[in-house]
């Protein structure tokens, strides 16, 4: 018997039948090539060009970019403008996710469709509703010049319209993890007598750490590395109003391309971070899930 | 324990947002933001310079001028929104005259400083390909079947107004009033991208190798020949041009507020200097001082300037008629 069975699986290795849900080796060589060479062309060669036109006129070319004040303003003020809209959306995210994942009540599709908006409007519309409220032909301009608060055109704008854009990453992250989760073991911490926040830090803080953090670092990217809705209400003043892409925009329309690229690669050089640590994290996130399913 | 000391970080934002209100508000002094458009930027960084210098000899006050450039007729936009402009240095007196309906400037600002209020003049060039492959001489060749054309767009950018009616006036002159409209129309056929902004358009020309021919402000044609080399492109200077005079403003409401009104008269005043007018020269503009047009004359092409008054009825009119909505370049563009 169990000769026949060591025999069958030697007839089956050497002959190798396909299975009926594998596709022939023109179809699957086929596909490979075809996302290998369009991952080549649309990622790695532009992404490539980033460093090497920064690298071109030389290493201290390129390091002389960052000693540049209005680039060091800029690099300044996109961690600033980061450091506020980050923790405000984790903190929104959270809020959002708890009550969209452990209560029921009225107008909660309402909230999390409500959540979306900012990816799909255009980002250069979301400046200009900015523009259309704070502006001074705006619904808030006048009462806010009678009190002389700038609000575009300077800091808070630009860190308004950051959070703006920034605003699903937490949430989006957290609700199927939390769905997935669900609420027994926060019941238990209930009737074992702890507090609101006590179950909140200690139960469920702990159970979607590696799901917020995935939000966070998305949103910190987004958040350093937005462009159109930021330019709308940047104003563009040199080493005040703008951010890392506005100065990179700049550079590159002053004909320092190598400055504009160095400071594109930093950029460039973030994403890499993220998306190394964003796979690191998801794959810790996907094994809190599968603990909490097991 | 510190758990509990990490909570209030809600707390400590809202305090950091209410410091930087409170930050933004307080106008310092001895600071000037310059609004101005596309191609002015390397002048106006080494004009401010040299009026800090002049400045702080004066009157022993240090002043810091923060430049913004773009578009023309954005940056006046985003003036009337509320961009806190001490000064603007505009493209062309209407966009300034956008900005004075709001009521932020007086409306006769441009009877405040000699020559029109403004301070250096310039042209509309054509920058082409080293060796002239396309054999491109004068507007006429532009309208040729085949020809790509790199012009800004209209409605956002002051220069690309400047190089439509240069167009407009070079076929009223040559070929009659009643054939203006085809001409100019046949011509922006063969525009295959419209930029935002005059300098848009130059990257579009230079870095990104597209078109035949950059319609492009004198000065701005030259600064791209002396950034890539004359061994790259070369400037034609068409037989008729536009006299095109950038005007400039002090945001008198703003300047009030801020506390600068005298600064900003001195900043604006210091561009007729000898000084002023020379670094404007430097960088390619036409000055209006004898002396300092006379040093820098060598430098451009020969050209019949004709004025926006002479063909067009200023530009409150030019504006009306051909840029408003609806107007004749939206009739030729449409088609």
């Amino acid at each position: 018997m169990a000769g026949a069975i060591q025999d069958l699986t030697t007839v089956r290795q050497s002959t190798r039948p396909r299975r009926a849900t594998e596709e022939g080796p023109l179809t699957r060589w086929t596909l490979t090539l075809l996302s290998a060479g369009f991952f080549t062309a649309f990622l790695l060669l532009p992404l490539g060009a980033v460093f090497a036109e920064g690298l071109r006129r030389g290493a201290g070319l390129y390091f002389r970019t960052f000693t540049d004040p209005a680039t060091l303003d800029a690099i300044k003020l996109t961690l600033f403008t980061a450091s506020i809209a980050v923790p405000a959306n984790t903190l929104f995210g959270v809020a959002a996710a708890w009550a969209i994942t452990r209560f029921e009540f009225r107008g909660k599709h309402f909230l999390s469709t409500l959540i979306d908006l900012p990816l799909w409007v255009s980002p250069v519309i979301a400046g200009l509703v900015y523009v259309l409220l704070f502006g001074s032909q705006g619904v808030l301009g006048p009462w806010l010049k009678a009190h002389h608060w700038r609000i575009i055109y300077a800091t808070p704008g630009i860190v308004i319209a950051t959070v703006f854009v920034t605003f699903p990453f937490v949430a989006r992250g957290l609700i199927p993890l939390m769905q997935a989760q669900g609420s027994a073991e926060e019941e238990a911490a209930l009737t074992l007598g702890a507090r609101g926040w006590q179950v909140f830090l200690r139960v469920t803080l702990p159970k979607i750490k590696w799901g917020l953090l995935y939000g966070i670092i998305l949103a910190n990217a987004r958040a350093m590395g937005e462009f159109g809705a930021v330019s709308v209400v940047s104003g563009h003043i040199r080493g005040l109003t703008n951010t890392v892409p506005l100065q990179i925009e700049i550079l590159y329309n002053e004909y320092a391309f190598s400055a504009a690229f160095a400071l594109a690669s930093l950029l460039s050089l973030l994403a890499l971070v993220t998306l190394g640590v964003k796979s690191y994290v998801e794959w810790r996130a996907r094994q809190q899930l599968e603990q909490s399913q097991s | 324990m510190n758990r509990r000391q990490s909570l209030p970080s809600p707390l400590r934002n809202l305090l950091v947002i209410a410091a930087l209100f409170a930050l933004s508000t307080g106008a310092k002094a001895a600071e000037l933001l310059n609004i101005s458009y596309d191609p002015t930027r390397e002048f106006y960084t080494e004009y401010n310079a040299g009026f800090a210098k002049y400045w702080k000899a004066k009157s022993g006050q240090e002043v810091t001028v923060q430049q913004s450039h773009g578009g023309s007729g954005k940056q006046a936009r985003a003036v009337i929104d509320g961009l806190e402009a001490d000064v603007v240095t505009l493209a062309l007196a209407n966009d300034i005259d956008a900005i004075a309906q709001n009521g932020l400037l007086p409306t006769d600002w441009q009877a405040r400083f000699p020559n029109n209020s403004a301070p250096y003049t310039s042209t509309i060039v054509f920058l082409v390909r080293k060796g002239n492959p396309r054999g491109i001489k004068d507007w006429n060749d532009l309208v040729q079947p085949g020809i790509a054309v790199i012009t800004p767009n209209p409605k956002t950018s002051g220069g690309a107004r400047w190089n439509y009616l240069a167009a407009w006036a070079y076929a009223e002159q040559t070929l009659g009033k009643d054939k203006a409209k085809e001409f100019v129309g046949k011509l922006y056929k063969n525009v295959p991208v419209l930029d935002s902004g005059a300098r848009g358009s130059t990257t579009t020309f230079v870095q990104r190798g597209m078109g035949d021919v950059l319609i492009a402000w004198e000065n701005e044609a030259y600064l791209a020949l002396k950034e890539f080399g004359a061994d790259k492109f070369e400037i034609v200077t068409p037989s008729l041009s536009i006299l095109a005079e950038p005007p400039v403003a002090v945001v008198e409401s703003v300047a009030i507020r801020h506390g600068t009104l005298a600064l900003a008269q001195a900043y604006l005043r210091y561009l007729y200097s000898q000084e002023g007018q020379e670094i404007a020269g430097k960088h390619f503009y036409r000055p209006r001082d004898p002396k300092a047009a006379a040093k820098y004359a060598g430098q451009f092409g020969n050209v019949t300037l004709v004025t926006i008054d002479d063909i067009f009825g200023g530009w409150k009119k030019a504006q009306t008629t051909h840029f408003a909505d609806g107007g004749v370049f939206d009739q030729i563009y449409a088609r």
